[in-house]
């Protein structure tokens, strides 16, 4: 239907078809990405709400905005959303499905009617989840340990189960369509040397989906029916074992940050690539670090476990295996830091969150070797230092890199570019924030806050309220994009094909791109981040 | 996939070989062999298990490496769930196993 | 090599029916993706039954006795024809796959009909054995009782905790088992009418290779589950 040529714009993906009708039957990956983005930014500001609630709970000392049974439901549907329904999909779902056919020079992804399943479930799990937060929620930690959230706590656990349950099948489902897409539709001359380091993450991301998904499914499976039949399989009562369920729901869990932090690490390559106009130093290690990141990842659960009871030898060997697997990451800060010398530095809103990625990113991994040391993890597991230390990952990380690449690919996604103005403002105030807010964590946690708790005594109270001041700080950081990216929808200048000068097949397509990506199969003769044969664009112009 | 077509022999002499090791396996267990019940039975459900995979899902046949590397990584990453708990389970002191 | 790019379409246009998808450029590279799919599905499934196996292991060895009392407990009969009933259902999916391949409908029909039949089966036998199980009260929650099974094995005390998690794991396990071969019917009603409307042919007959694979899948699994729950000690 093309409609579009009333209005003489060129037909795209956007504008091809019109009613709501054609946005909820969709199998274009195109269209589906941008369900993601509603799904999934819905999502984020409901975590973010709980958030705000510990936060304005832990101001003062005393437990006096909620009840503690309360504060446990908010701190565990803070994690089970943010992790679950926001973290683990948002960059496949929403910049991968976008970009993996693009980048590989396909029309779209190999199981389009699947990965439409796939948001489908994701929408059900999240539906199911709701509707458990809505009817009282639940309390056990987003960790659900046995045998309190199997045989003590009165919460809705079956029903948070099924809502993950069903989430998870929507992540192995975009993995198997991504896996497949890389080895079977890339375009003709794209060898595997020559594929974008994203790919390389979204593959090894996807490998992880496949793999360790289907774990915690079964285990969620397991705690169900242990709950519903009163079975003993993980209650020491009767004669189970609760280290089970935790070397069970750890072997995915892990892997599972893994899948969160590789897809945002691919979106910094793409960011550091393009600002620096040059090509990522040491491709090859990059790439393989992805996949390095992958399997390592799935060696290294029980470091989890430390005091839960494992033995100490096996606490050993997984304490050494945890150091090994930062390696990989180390390796690729390195090159991404190699890849900034002589580069030609432009400071983009792209390239503020990856240059912040590139400090908080380090920041966290560091300190999660901190906590690999048996003997410090003693002291500090279960304080404020481990939430600090993975909220480095996961928001100066994960998030970032996440925002980083909206941006990015604002301009091919929507043909519009945000103002680059509020773009700067926002990424600096979103940088400033969440160090005000996790940095004195660290110390909390190292003179002894535990998390979790709803308390405190009063010597604690001013590194909590700096960190709740940071919190709204980072508040405004978060919604300002909101505002600006919407109001460029209208207002925004309009993008050219290429208004980065960037490297990659997507940027050889209209912005929007049209509803089949590309007017021709491109066939590739170049290798990738070929900068040095992309002219830097004359002037990239920002709408103040 | 492949293109082979197994002929009607290969599937039926596949068929007999699995009837007559799972009425071997069924009648091994009754034989006191100590420890090694339990390894005789697995290595005859693995001997099974391969012709099925080899054979009557033509793995045999496939002309695609990514088929075998997808069967052995996926055995392989199930390996490792089960040697990596066994560190910690074998290794604890207060339970007697193995 | 299937894993290479995507070639360009050689010579003349081919000729394909309606079931090429438009994003592949060959029908070649959508049957090969539809595979490679299709085994990345299994390895999924090998991880979600591998969790299962991992629960097992680790009460195999901690609690061996109960292990043995409660395999003992089931009927080893049963379990092998189930065993046998599966391995001609594979068979008959070996050769519809050929059927398909050679454009025998007829045959294919047959063949799928007799999957089915096979299926349904081990399903009735299976419900026959869980039936047993409810009267003995060897079902896991708050009816269980297995101090018929202590009576009857005084060589080998068990504690009652303990048996139940293995009887516990034996119908997570086979229950979960048991819903697979249920879809996997299903999935062979499904395949079984459009054989018979004719949509197989040998140029295209991908669904009753993807299908066979996911059935052969289930298969190999209760190849582990019979000795891993009916045979751990069977001594006399």
């Amino acid at each position: 239907m093309a409609t579009a040529v009333l209005t003489g714009e060129r037909e795209n993906y956007l504008n091809k078809e019109y009613g709501i009708r054609s946005w909820l039957l969709t199998t274009d990956h195109k269209r589906i990405a941008l369900l993601y983005l509603i799904s999934v930014t819905f999502f984020f500001f409901v975590g973010g709400f709980l958030a705000m609630l510990i936060r304005l709970e832990l101001l003062t000392p005393a437990g006096d905005l909620m009840l503690a049974d309360t504060y446990n439901k908010v701190f565990t549907m803070h994690g089970m959303v943010m992790v679950f329904f926001f973290l683990i999909p948002v960059v496949p779902a929403v910049l991968g499905n976008f970009l993996v056919p693009m980048m590989v020079g396909a029309k779209d992804l190999a199981f389009p009617r699947i990965n439409l399943l796939s948001w489908y479930l994701y929408v059900i799990g999240g539906a199911l989840m709701s509707h458990c937060m809505l009817t009282g929620g639940v309390d056990t930690g987003w960790t659900f340990y046995t045998p309190f959230s199997t045989a003590f706590t009165n919460t809705k656990i079956v029903e948070a189960g099924l809502a993950v349950f069903v989430a998870g099948f929507s992540s192995i489902f975009t993995g198997l369509n991504f896996i497949v897409t890389i080895h079977r539709m890339r375009a003709p001359g794209l060898t595997w040397a020559r594929l974008p380091l994203f790919i390389w993450a979204q593959y090894a991301t996807s490998l992880i989906m496949i793999l360790g998904t289907p774990v915690v499914a079964v285990t969620i499976l397991l705690v169900a029916a242990e709950r519903v039949f009163h079975l003993g399989i993980f209650n020491p009562a009767l004669g189970g074992d609760p280290l089970l369920f935790q070397h069970l729901f750890w072997f995915y869990s892990h892997p599972a940050v893994y899948i969160m932090i590789l897809p945002s690490m691919g979106v910094v390559s793409e960011i550091i690539a393009c600002f620096s106009r040059k090509r990522i130093f040491g491709y090859e290690f990059v790439a393989m670090s992805s996949i390095g990141i992958a399997v390592l990842g799935f060696l290294v659960w029980a470091h989890h476990m430390f005091v839960a009871g494992i033995s100490l030898y096996s606490a050993l060997v997984f304490s050494a295996l945890t150091y090994l697997v930062g390696v990989p990451s180390a390796v690729k800060v390195f090159n991404w830091t190699a890849t900034l010398y002589k580069g030609s530095i432009s400071y983009s809103t792209p390239m503020i969150y990856a240059l912040g990625f590139l400090g908080l990113f380090t920041m966290g991994g560091l300190t999660g070797l901190f906590l690999a040391c048996l003997g410090i993890d003693v002291h500090v597991t279960d304080t404020y230092f481990v939430v600090a230390h993975f909220h480095y990952i996961m928001v100066g990380g994960v998030l970032m890199g996440y925002l980083g690449g909206i941006h990015f690919w604002w301009p091919k996604i929507t043909g519009r570019m945000y103002p680059e103005g509020w773009g700067r403002i926002s990424a600096a105030l979103v940088f400033a924030g969440f160090n005000l807010t996790f940095f004195p964590q660290f110390i909390l946690g190292y003179v002894g806050m535990p998390r979790r708790y709803w308390q405190y005594p009063p010597e604690f109270q001013v590194l909590n309220v700096l960190s709740t001041a940071g919190a709204s700080v980072l508040a405004v950081g978060y919604v300002l994009p909101m505002i600006y990216l919407l109001w460029s929808l209208r207002y925004g200048k309009i993008a050219g094909e290429n208004p980065w000068g960037a490297a990659g097949l997507e940027w050889k397509t209209a912005s929007p791109p049209p509803t089949f990506n590309f007017d021709e199969t491109p066939e590739v003769t170049w290798e990738a981040y070929n900068y040095e044969e992309i002219p830097a664009p004359a002037e990239v112009t920002f709408e103040r | 996939m492949s293109v082979h077509i197994s002929s009607n022999k290969l599937n039926v002499t596949i068929w007999i070989t699995l009837m007559c090791l799972t009425v071997i396996t069924a009648w091994v267990a009754t034989v006191d062999l100590g420890p090694f019940n339990t390894v005789v039975a697995l290595a005859i459900a693995t001997f099974k298990a391969l012709l099925v995979v080899l054979f009557f899902m033509h793995v045999k046949y496939a002309s695609e490496k990514l088929t075998k590397v997808i069967i052995i990584s996926s055995v392989f990453w199930l390996l490792l769930l089960l040697i990596l708990s066994l560190a910690d389970y074998s290794t604890r002191g207060n339970v007697r196993i193995m | 090599m299937s894993d290479s790019p995507a070639g360009v379409v050689h010579g003349t246009a081919e000729h394909h029916g309606p079931e090429l998808r438009h994003h592949f450029a060959t029908v070649e590279q959508q049957r090969d993706s539809a595979a490679l799919g299709m085994w990345l599905f299994l390895a999924t499934e090998i991880m979600f039954f591998g969790g299962l196996f991992c629960a097992y292991l680790i009460y195999r060895l901690w609690y061996f006795n109960e292990f043995a009392v409660g395999s003992r407990s089931l009927n080893l009969l049963m379990g092998a024809a189930n065993t046998v009933v599966l391995i001609c259902s594979s068979l008959t999916v070996a050769m519809g796959v050929r059927a398909a391949q050679l454009g025998k409908r007829k045959l294919l029909v047959v063949l799928l009909l007799l999957t089915l039949v096979f299926g349904l089966v081990f399903l009735g036998v299976k419900g026959v054995e869980w039936h047993e199980k409810w009267e003995k009260h060897h079902i896991p929650g708050a009816s269980f009782n297995a101090s018929d099974l202590a009576r009857e094995n005084p060589q080998q005390p068990i504690d009652q905790n303990h048996e139940q998690i293995y009887f516990s794991l034996y119908f997570v396990m086979t229950g979960v088992h048991a819903l697979h071969m249920v879809i996997g019917i299903w999935l062979f009603a499904v395949l079984t009418w459009y054989a018979w409307k004719g949509r197989y042919t040998p140029e295209y007959h991908t669904p009753i290779e993807l299908g066979g694979l996911y059935w052969h899948f289930v298969d190999v699994v209760w190849i582990y589950l019979f000795p891993l729950l009916y045979l751990i000690d069977r001594r006399h």
